[in-house]
């Protein structure tokens, strides 16, 4: 980016065919990916799916073993990360310890030579709520003021894609959501681009507009929240977005509307629209609250799928809700979510219960539950002794 | 009452152990006072004399020593603090071939005894025909002082989150500026403290220098030197000013400390 003017508005960025190896292990197979400019995006996924290596090499930090990186339609995949219209807020915040929280914010603007970078700064500042404490240092700081900090040093310079690196990790869970909030508020405020990466799918689902569930260096599903909750495309997604039922089994029977499956012997029907496979073995899921948990069999009903009879083995009590686990034999246990509408839990431990749903709350996965992992992990003898080897190294440079 | 033995012994051991440690120096400094002719041993009357007219004795050898000495220290501490900052980063921050032994290497010179180092050193510049003057010096100090530099650098530069050197390339700083701005000024108390060091353990140093020096003398050669017809005056004069001016820069140093985390501490 040119020296002494700001991005105009946030840029879409798109990833070509981006593998990221290091030595001894992969951390990105094959990822494309497109984000719309003023979008709020998240990259969810457990620990070592790729997400943060991701937003390293969007940030420039990494270089990528291949593939192009693009920002606003520019390839930027061979410019050096002071080079890109980026800005990231990281996870530790790395802010500077031996500035004022000032010249923090300042930092960027008077690299890049923008005019009055001291009045921009405390108008960041202001923004989020922290003006009085400009003249302060950062381990003044409590985390929360860190992280609003990191968060003005960021967006001050705007960016025209921003990058945030689980910023929200080390805050409590009420901070948290005010936070969050807040990021929300100034997403819309200034329209920038936001790439959020996280392994919180709570926050990710209700900050961003669109979620990319990310496992083992690949993007498993990517779509609205709603779109992503309620039709799960894999196992992996059903089981890390919330809790899910799955249920594995031959279909027996399909029309153009429906297909219904054989599951330990009880007919389960699910949407054809909503099933990725329509022969076979497939594996179908319900979410757990879409349960209704009955205490005599229910009547017939073709609308609505019944399972049962089964145990309750457990019930935990949470305020708001129920949770139920109820074992069936020959498909084992299943979760319930119960709405507490009267006092109290309606089953107990060791009650005789049945559990119906409503056609349309079925989801048909394109995998099974017990699927191969995407691509190979990286556990041969070979590569674990080249990891084991470079982190004895560093062990030892360290002592 | 009860005669406590513990109550006693650590503040009468603390006493000792403090006289044992200002005698030498209470005596070279009340000595540098005394009216002396050709020996400094017995006290014959206060006078600033030799305070003022230091530089006057033996053609003003002890000031020409002590000179050589402040120049010796200043060229080899600028070296070995510039390259042994220089090493300790590239030995933390990156992965090459040799590394480790490089590491090895430079501790050797802090593991060696200095009759070694410095006997080596002599017949190395003998066979290499490099004759013996003020830059053998200077090179034999580097030498050492770089290996001390190096392991404190290191220290503080293992201590520096990476993520800050990437914040700052993240926002929009060079390669020269993040090392400027972020860089450098975090390590700066780690390569201060190793300027000391290396000034310190140059001024103070007589063994290898003393093997490879020819004809220069240094503060400490001097003293050697002359400690076999008696030390004058002077040369305790010397001595009492670079303890006294060594202690101001310690108290100065605290003084400002306290006064910062003071000021701090009302702003939170």
């Amino acid at each position: 980016m040119s020296s002494g003017e700001f991005a105009s508005a946030g840029a879409d960025l798109e990833l070509v065919g981006i593998q990221k190896r290091f030595p001894g292990f992969t951390a990105i197979e094959h990822l494309d990916l497109k984000i719309p400019a003023g979008s709020f995006f998240a990259l969810l996924g457990p620990s070592g799916c790729g997400k943060t290596t991701t937003l390293r090499l969007v940030a420039g930090l990494e270089e990528p073993t291949a593939g192009r990186i693009l920002i606003g339609g520019t390839d930027v995949t061979n410019q050096k990360s002071f080079q890109r219209p980026v800005n990231t807020v990281f996870q530790s915040y790395a802010l500077f310890p031996h500035m004022t929280v000032l010249e923090n914010v300042a930092f960027g603007l008077r690299r890049r030579r923008i005019g009055d970078p001291v009045a921009k700064a405390h108008e960041a500042l202001r923004l989020v709520e922290l003006d009085h404490l400009a003249s302060r240092r950062p381990q003044q700081l409590s985390g929360g003021q860190q992280q609003r900090v990191a968060l003005a040093r960021a967006i001050v310079n705007r960016p025209a894609l921003l990058l945030l690196d689980e910023p929200l990790g080390a805050l409590d869970l009420k901070l948290r959501r005010q936070m969050q909030l807040e990021l929300k508020t100034i997403q819309e405020e200034v329209g920038l681009t936001f790439l959020h990466v996280t392994h919180d799918q709570e926050e990710a689902m209700t900050m961003a507009d669109t979620v990319a569930v990310m496992n083992k260096g690949r993007i498993e599903q990517m779509g609205a929240p709603e779109e992503l909750y309620e039709l799960p495309r894999t196992a992996f997604v059903a089981n890390f977005l919330g809790q899910s039922n799955l249920f594995t089994g031959p279909v027996v029977g399909s029309t153009s509307e429906a297909i219904s499956v054989d599951v330990a012997g009880q007919k389960v029907v699910v949407p054809a629209a909503r099933a990725h496979r329509h022969t076979g073995e497939v594996t179908i899921g319900v979410r757990p609250e879409k349960l209704t948990l009955h205490l005599t069999e229910p009547v017939d009903d073709v609308a609505r799928n019944v399972m049962g009879p089964g145990h309750v083995v457990d019930v935990s009590f949470s305020g708001v809700s129920t949770q139920y686990i109820v074992e069936v034999p020959g498909i084992g246990n299943l979760i319930v979510f119960a709405q507490n509408m009267a006092f109290g839990p309606v089953a107990h431990e060791g009650s005789e219960v049945w559990m119906s749903w409503n056609i349309e709350h079925g989801f048909g996965l394109e995998d099974d539950a017990s699927a191969e992992p995407r691509f190979e992990a990286d556990d041969t003898t070979r590569s674990i002794a080249t990891q084991k080897r470079s982190s004895l190294l560093t062990e030892l440079e360290g002592a | 009452m009860k005669f406590s033995l513990g109550k006693w012994l650590l503040p009468l051991y603390t006493l000792l152990a403090l006289i044992f440690l200002m005698v030498p120096i209470v005596y070279t400094f009340v000595f540098s006072f005394n009216d002396s002719q050709k020996s400094n041993i017995t006290w014959r009357g206060f006078t600033f004399d030799k305070w003022l007219n230091v530089c006057q004795v033996q053609n003003g050898a002890v000031c020409e020593a002590f000179g050589n000495s402040i120049l010796i220290g200043v060229v080899a501490t600028v070296a070995a603090t510039t390259l042994g900052t220089m090493i300790a980063i590239a030995l933390v921050r990156y992965r090459f071939r040799f590394r480790s032994q490089t590491s090895l290497l430079l501790f050797l010179p802090m593991a060696t005894p200095e009759v070694v180092l410095g006997a080596g050193l002599a017949a190395q510049f003998l066979s290499v025909g490099v004759p013996k003057d003020m830059v053998t010096i200077i090179l034999a100090h580097t030498m050492f002082c770089i290996s001390f530099v190096v392991v404190t650098v290191k220290a503080r530069v293992a201590g520096l989150d990476p993520a800050l050197e990437e914040a700052g390339r993240d926002l929009y700083g060079s390669a020269t500026q993040v090392f400027a701005r972020i860089t450098f000024p975090l390590l700066l108390p780690g390569i201060l403290a190793a300027a000391l060091l290396s000034f310190a353990l140059s001024f103070d140093d007589f063994i290898i220098t003393n093997f490879n020096s020819g004809p220069v003398t240094t503060f400490p050669k001097y003293i050697y030197v002359s400690a076999a017809r008696g030390i004058p005056a002077e040369a305790n004069v010397i001595a009492s000013a670079v303890f006294i001016f060594a202690l101001v820069i310690v108290i100065t140093a605290q003084v400002s400390r306290a006064a910062r985390a003071k000021r701090l501490a009302k702003q939170g």
